[in-house]
């Protein structure tokens, strides 16, 4: 059993690395040939697949976020959306504070929806934005601090399965309602845009885009990494525990809460980078992030890929990402939205252990079969432990 | 002798009031009508003042004719007539027939927006002495509105005869308002022309005495300011009793909304994310049925609620029972994934509904006895929300009585308690679950037809309502109808209540905020189920 578990982790090891080797290679590589490629060579990458590769590192990460919290916690946050956004807001405010005199009604200090409200002065909370280490604190503490004082209540007075997942939708429908608003001084319906440049390059540019990507890239392989330390030490057994009994957990003798306010949190904060690197490379961050619906579209990416597994969730953030670009852009537009509800269909019914997961439980099979094989009459070794309520 | 004299007086004054009456009142039309003929504004205001003040039967004919432009001229022959629809003319002041061609020069008398005011003033005074009842309320209003002093008169005779109550009091607060308006009114008149006009507590009586403390005596100042209070009070009263409809109206709504949800999360512990598309689905089928009636018989529009509310209860719960055999039942035990996958039916439903309808709204139509609105006291009730209530309560009576009375309700509420103790004194769980589910979306589709009435028929109807139903099956606690019947109206209530002072976005921030607060409270919301089977 011993050197079986040993072969086991080497193994996972190797597909870690592969992960990783694959992911810091198209980080170096796809910006590369972007801006040293001639533009008619094939090897070429357009400055639009750029972009659009460079928003799917950003789900990416926030898939990371959640496989974290749902696949080893067995937290469903349908409210996830709403750290994205809110970073995503952090970082937005920092933009726009970049634009300065450039703006449509050239005030130094006040962005152009503020003059346009005839707002006179910055509100407070506003206050520092201008410093782009300021606007990261914040990338990372405001989600982190909404998660910490939401999950604070939830998990303590035990709110768990559909209950806790209902809750996070309506905090992500609350704050859409509150950012939709004018005075709350977000920029209403039309949010933050019209961006010029960050730390002094220009947004638009080609050579920032490679590096946001670049910069994409390998905050997802750090993202991966710290979920992979966490999962893959003790506290991450106990998370596993408390996903599949949280009760027995319990009662051995572990605080569930405060593992599960722990994971909660930094999940939260992973989110929130992710929206903070995306909207420099979309240009624009708007309520409509915090709709509902967004957060449970990032809930089936990990499901297709594989939850409890985060090279599956990084893997079916991209797919279904790269699905929904192809078919929105063509004559299947209308059928879109079919397709993405049978894939939320499909994949509960059918694949409910996702892409990856499905891999390793085959894989895992396979081995097990050659062994009983080779060990005529020596049991089976008890299957790997799947993802449970 | 004194006796004799001061009768002599009077008699003499009597006289002569009635001569100079007589002299107006003989003179008065014809002097009055020739102010007509001038085609000058000025000169025609003048006229419409003498016409009303004629007192002479053909007044209200001769004005009214003025209103609706028949009223024509001739400068030439110094003559005015009426010329009804079919071009005739009659003298204005006799009604006698033209005889003869009419004369050349032949115009109508033209009136500004000034003169249409001095027109329904006049009017308005006119038929204060009318035989019809309610055509002297009317006027006693109209004067009130338009306070014109030269009404005073004729409304204080009015007064005197008056017999039927309602109107008496309109006319006194007429009266009240003029000698409000008008200089020489003595202190004591307008003390009790304040007590009127207070008694009538509305906006109208509001705007009627807040300039008044300024400029008159101090004791007239202090008791307009006490009938100014107490109006302010009384309309806060009502204010807060038109919240409290809104709010069970609302309440109402969010009962139908979420009832279905309630039954099926309780019995199964499904949280049914297309359960909003549900009660979508019930509002397209009262489009249709609207249609298919307009199209073949017109004439029972006025049912077509009657017949689409039994149909959108099959259809959805049909589409319900459907859903639960072919996709739910595969998902027992795993609520989470149950979640995802209705979700993704909801996608489905939504845009199956947007491809085969489009995506504009659909025009529902009200049937004759759900449009219109009747006031009580200070609030104005519409129809369409009244029965809504209605037909919400009833809906809710008929599940309590199919829960309590049947055997279907008995099974139903075993399985809800303890599916396994159920299952083992023979109840066939999965056959119960799936008529519940049927049941839960039946209802949404219920809610539909309901909410066709007063919402946009589109393919998003149903995303409006799933976070408040959610919402109120949280707060009301799960397993329990009554835990959901007061969410729903709790909820609406103090959603409305917060309104006025929040705004409806903050109000309903606040709402979702105090939810959240709530569930720490009370993680099984207020109803909650007690027993070892609750917690599996």
């Amino acid at each position: 059993m011993g050197a079986s578990s040993h072969i086991l982790i080497r193994s996972l090891d190797r597909s870690a690395a592969i992960f990783l080797i694959a992911v810091g290679s198209i980080a170096i590589a796809v910006p590369m040939l972007n801006l040293y490629a001639p533009p008619t060579s094939a090897i070429h990458v357009s400055t639009y697949l750029v972009a659009l590769f460079g928003k799917y590192a950003c789900y990416a990460i926030l898939a990371l976020s959640i496989d974290l919290i749902w696949g080893y916690c067995g937290i469903l946050s349908l409210g996830h959306g709403a750290f994205f956004a809110l970073g995503g807001y952090a970082m937005g405010m920092y933009l726009m504070r970049q634009i300065g005199t450039r703006g449509v009604y050239a005030d130094p200090i006040l962005p152009d929806f503020m003059v346009f409200l005839n707002w006179k002065e910055l509100p407070v909370y506003w206050y520092g934005f201008q410093h782009l280490s300021y606007a990261a604190l914040m990338v990372v503490l405001v989600p982190g601090m909404l998660a910490f004082i939401f999950g604070w209540f939830a998990f303590r007075s035990r709110v768990s399965g559909v209950y806790l997942s209902i809750i996070t939708q309506a905090l992500t429908y609350a704050l859409m309602l509150g950012f939709f608003r004018n005075n709350f001084g977000f920029g209403g319906n039309n949010g933050l845009t019209d961006f010029k440049d960050i730390l002094g390059f220009d947004v638009r540019s080609e050579a920032t885009r490679a590096a946001l990507f670049s910069i994409s890239g390998v905050t997802l392989m750090i993202g991966f990494l710290v979920c992979r330390a966490i999962v893959t030490s003790k506290f991450g057994k106990v998370l596993i525990a408390i996903r599949d009994a949280e009760a027995r957990t319990r009662f051995l003798g572990y605080r569930v809460e405060s593992y599960k306010l722990f994971v909660f949190t930094l999940s939260a904060g992973m989110a929130g980078i992710a929206g903070a690197l995306y909207v420099p490379q979309v240009g624009i961050i708007n309520p409509s992030e915090f709709a509902p619906g967004n957060s449970i579209e990032a809930v089936i990416w990990v499901a297709v890929g594989g939850r409890g597994t985060l090279a599956g969730a990084v893997l079916g953030a991209i797919i279904v990402n790269y699905a929904k670009t192809y078919f929105t852009s063509g004559v299947l537009a209308p059928y879109w939205l079919f397709m993405l509800g049978g894939l939320f269909i499909g994949v509960t019914l059918l694949l409910p252990r996702g892409i990856v997961g499905s891999l390793h439980h085959w894989t895992a099979l396979r081995r097990d079969r050659a062994s009983a094989a080779a060990e005529e009459g020596v049991a089976a070794p008890p299957p790997e432990p799947q993802p449970a309520e | 002798m004194r006796f004799g004299r001061a009768l002599l007086v009077a008699l003499a004054l009597a006289y002569g009031f009635a001569v100079g009456c007589a002299t107006v009142h003989a003179a008065g039309l014809d002097e009055a009508i020739a102010h007509f003929t001038t085609d000058d504004f000025d000169e025609t205001l003048t006229g419409i003042k003498e016409v009303a003040a004629s007192g002479n039967p053909r007044a209200e004919i001769i004005i009214g004719a003025l209103q609706t432009g028949q009223l024509m001229f001739s400068a030439e022959r110094k003559a005015v007539y009426i010329q009804d629809s079919a071009g005739k003319l009659t003298d204005a002041a006799t009604g006698e027939p033209v005889a003869g061609a009419p004369p050349a020069d032949l115009d109508t008398v033209n009136i500004n927006n000034r003169l249409r005011g001095a027109i329904a003033a006049a009017l308005g005074q006119l038929t204060l002495l009318s035989n019809d009842p309610q055509k002297r309320y009317e006027a006693a209003q109209a004067v009130f509105k338009s306070r014109a002093a030269a009404a005073l008169r004729t409304l204080e005779t009015a007064i005197a005869k008056e017999t039927d109550s309602r109107t008496k009091v309109e006319l006194e607060l007429a009266r009240a308002a003029i000698l409000l308006n008008i200089a020489g009114t003595s202190d004591a008149d307008k003390l009790a022309a304040i007590a009127i006009v207070g008694d009538r507590g509305d906006q109208e009586a509001l705007a009627l005495l807040a300039d008044i403390p300024a400029r008159e005596s101090p004791t007239v100042a202090r008791a307009a300011i006490d009938a100014i209070n107490a109006i302010q009070t009384r309309l806060r009263e009502w204010e807060a009793v038109q919240d409290a409809w809104y709010g069970i109206s609302l309440g109402s709504v969010l009962l139908l909304a979420a009832i279905g949800l309630a039954i099926t999360f309780g019995v199964m512990g499904v949280i049914n994310m297309a359960h909003g598309e549900m009660v979508m689905l019930g509002a397209y089928v009262t489009f249709v049925v609207q249609e298919v009636i307009r199209r073949y018989d017109p004439a029972l529009f006025d049912y077509s609620l009657a017949a689409a509310a039994p149909l959108a209860f099959l259809f959805s719960g049909s589409v319900g029972i459907l859903i639960e055999r072919t996709i739910i039942r595969f998902l027992y035990g795993r609520p989470l994934e149950t979640l995802l996958a209705t979700w993704g039916l909801s996608l489905i439903l939504q845009q199956a509904v947007r491809t085969g309808f489009g995506p504009t709204n659909k025009e529902v139509g009200n049937p004759a006895f759900m449009s219109g609105a009747f006031d009580v006291g200070g609030i104005t009730i519409t129809y369409n929300r009244l029965w809504i209530v209605c037909f919400a309560l009833a809906v809710f009576v008929a599940l309590i009585a199919l829960l309590r009375l049947t055997r279907f309700g008995l099974e139903m509420r075993a399985v809800t308690q303890n599916r396994a103790m159920a299952a083992s004194m023979g109840i066939r769980t999965s056959r119960i679950d799936a008529l519940t589910f049927g049941l839960g979306s039946g209802i949404a589709g219920m809610a539909g037809v309901a909410l066709s009435q007063i919402d946009n028929v589109s393919p998003n109807l149903g995303q409006g309502y799933i976070i408040d139903s959610f919402m109120v099956v949280v707060f009301g606690g799960v397993g329990n109808l009554w835990g959901t019947f007061v969410g729903s109206f709790v909820l609406g209530i103090a959603n409305k209540f917060l309104e006025p002072y929040a705004g409806a976005v903050l109000g309903k921030i606040a709402i979702l905020v105090l939810i959240i607060v709530f569930i720490q409270k009370r993680p099984r919301g207020l109803f909650a189920l007690r027993g070892r089977a609750v917690e599996a």
